[in-house]
């Protein structure tokens, strides 16, 4: 081919220097990748290697010059309660909220794909949770969550089933509950989208090979959709891991971490140590602690990158 | 009655079932979804003295609706300055977003084959590395660049989140469309620069399309960035706005709150759905290698 492209600059008229270069495949790939992967390197790569940095530093508002002091921050970090507790929580969060997407997207998505009356409304019901900014989705929680105010709270007044509120937020227990609540309910119709798409991806002469040996719903369901779609329902899974790992926004605006730290997750505190509280080098320790998950995220996505089937 | 036609009756039967509990989950399901949504939309149009008794139906206007608390988020607070600061950022990290990542996506789509495919999975990894991660290093950056309580540091950080989901997603509309077509324009005489300009740009318009709304939300979603960066009232945008500044000391004006909240959500909603089949082909795009 590139014989062809030289011999087609050779005819054209005037400009060949500039049109050789523009076919210069190797020299045009190069300029076509390098903002990009300038822009990365500048703005991910040098604060990470910042970030990594700061750990290993006593770095502080007050104190903003960089003395590297070893693990001495690391140990700080690890040495406060909150920090474990932080810890326990997102695992809570992540897994529990993770659990129930599967099984609700799943639900979800196949009720999506099928044809129903008025489906344009119940589609955009069911995405607000997901396209809604998460900070203001949160507040339309925060206020169905209200200590006195919280319409579910009437409802279990009226039917009974409570005499004086629930306090949802000011109770650990009903706090933990709450947050995860919100994580799965707004990560459910993303998970629903990705599901969706692999579900109609699955080849329609499978569904009608099945429906004339006469399978049923239950049976087509559970033993050829389910199974075809189990790549991409992983896939989804991934996003919403990811997403409820490093999220902070739902802990920030339902509880600020609290009753007393107990929904505290790591990047809430870290965001609490760092900026709030003014220690940089804690801070960005106590966010360092992500990676470990997030490289067993990228390794799984690696595998399913090699298996090019999905992803 | 013949074997067959009782045969035929439960079919039937079980079909008018099953339509009842695809409308039944369907309605549950866009409740559940809904519910906080539908209270605060209520909520929004009741007078005080309706909303603060709490022995009230919270689900029904005991005093006539008013738009008194709608007027006033708009008139005496700061936002229509969030929204006009969203709307600001979200365009700006576009089109920063669609000029690097076009180039980029191109080329690894094209140019640079087998080791492409590995820089497409490592630019993708790198959209692993989240804002909480970084947000500490990021802060330190952007106050060295004289950027800080400034909308433009989000200007320049934000496109760090998109540019990786857009690189992937233009990646798979560009191997989505035949080489054949560029190279025919070759042929006739077009350097590549040209023919990709001319012939393949066009055709990767709704790509384009797909990542100027996914760019687009993902910055107005984006939250401990915003948070880090930026407390004077006026440079905020929505997602930190809203939450941080329509609190009045400890108390919250409810209604004006779920307002603010209903009128960015409904927007984005629809504009998403217009744009979800799109998407969702996007998406398998980018994930069934071509």
């Amino acid at each position: 081919m590139s014989q062809e492209t030289v011999a087609v600059a050779e005819q054209a008229p005037g400009g060949e220097v500039r049109r050789r270069l523009a076919d210069n495949e190797r020299l045009l790939a190069v300029a076509a990748m390098t903002p990009a992967v300038v822009y990365i390197l500048a703005l991910v790569g040098f604060p990470f290697g910042l970030a990594v940095l700061l750990s290993f530093s006593d770095v502080t508002v007050g104190d903003p010059s960089l003395d590297l002091v070893g693990l001495a921050t690391l140990r700080q970090v690890l040495a406060d309660p909150v920090f474990w507790q932080s810890l326990r929580n997102t695992f809570v969060f992540t897994l529990v909220s993770n659990a129930l997407v599967v099984v609700l997207a799943t639900a979800l998505a196949l009720i999506l794909t099928k044809d129903f009356r008025c489906k344009w409304l119940v589609r955009f019901l069911v995405l607000l949770p997901w396209t809604t900014p998460v900070s203001l989705a949160t507040i339309t929680w925060l206020w169905t969550l209200d200590s006195i105010f919280s319409p579910i709270d009437w409802v279990l007044r009226q039917v009974g089933l409570i005499e004086s509120n629930v306090i949802w937020l000011g109770k650990p227990g009903f706090a933990l509950a709450s947050v995860i609540t919100v994580h799965t309910w707004r990560i459910v119709p993303l998970a629903a989208v990705i599901i969706m798409a692999g579900l109609i991806a699955i080849p329609s002469e499978i569904r009608d090979a099945s429906d004339i040996d006469g399978a049923r719903f239950w049976r087509r369901t559970f033993e050829i959709e389910v199974p075809l779609m189990a790549p991409i329902i992983g896939v989804a899974v991934l996003f919403g891991v990811i997403l409820t790992v490093t999220d902070m926004t739902v802990v920030y605006v339902l509880t600020r971490g609290g009753p007393t730290n107990s929904t505290q997750v790591l990047a809430s505190w870290a965001y609490f140590k760092g900026i709030e509280g003014g220690d940089l080098a804690q801070g960005a320790g106590t966010a360092l602690f992500l990676l470990p998950v997030l490289v067993a995220v990228a390794a799984l996505i690696l595998r399913f990158a090699r298996r090019r089937d999905v992803m | 009655m013949t074997a067959l036609e009782t045969d035929r009756r439960r079919a039937d039967r079980r079909r008018v079932w099953g339509r009842v509990a695809l409308y039944a989950l369907a309605i549950g399901a866009a409740l559940a979804a809904a519910f906080p949504f539908l209270w605060s939309t209520i909520t929004m149009f009741k007078q005080d003295q309706d909303l603060y008794i709490k022995e009230n139906n919270p689900f029904w206007f005991n005093e006539p609706p008013t738009m008194e608390h709608v007027t006033y988020l708009f008139t005496n607070t700061e936002f229509l300055t969030f929204v006009s600061n969203t709307v600001v950022v979200g365009l700006a990290v576009v089109v920063i977003t669609l000029a690097i990542s076009l180039p980029a996506a191109y080329s690894l789509a094209r140019l640079v084959g087998r080791w492409g495919e590995r820089m497409g999975i490592a630019i993708f990894l790198v959209y692993l590395i989240p804002p909480t991660l970084l947000f500490i290093p990021m802060s330190r950056v952007v106050s060295a660049l004289g950027l800080h309580e400034s909308l433009w540091s989000l200007v320049l950080v934000y496109p760090t989140i998109t540019i990786p989901i857009a690189v992937w997603l233009l990646m798979g509309f560009f191997k989505g469309i035949p080489r054949d077509i560029e190279e025919q324009a070759m042929v006739d005489g077009y350097s590549r620069a040209e023919a990709v300009l001319r012939t393949v740009i066009p055709l990767v318009f709704p790509g384009m399309v797909a990542v100027t709304v996914f760019s687009f939300t993902l910055a107005a979603h984006e939250f401990i960035y915003a948070l880090s960066f930026i407390s004077a009232t006026a440079e905020k945008p929505i997602s930190i706005g809203v939450p941080t500044a329509l609190v009045r000391g400890d108390v919250f004006f409810w209604q004006s709150l779920q307002a603010a909240a209903v009128l960015v959500a409904v927007p984005i909603a629809l504009v998403f759905n217009l744009f979800l089949d799109r998407f969702i082909s996007g998406f398998t795009m980018g994930a069934v290698k071509g």
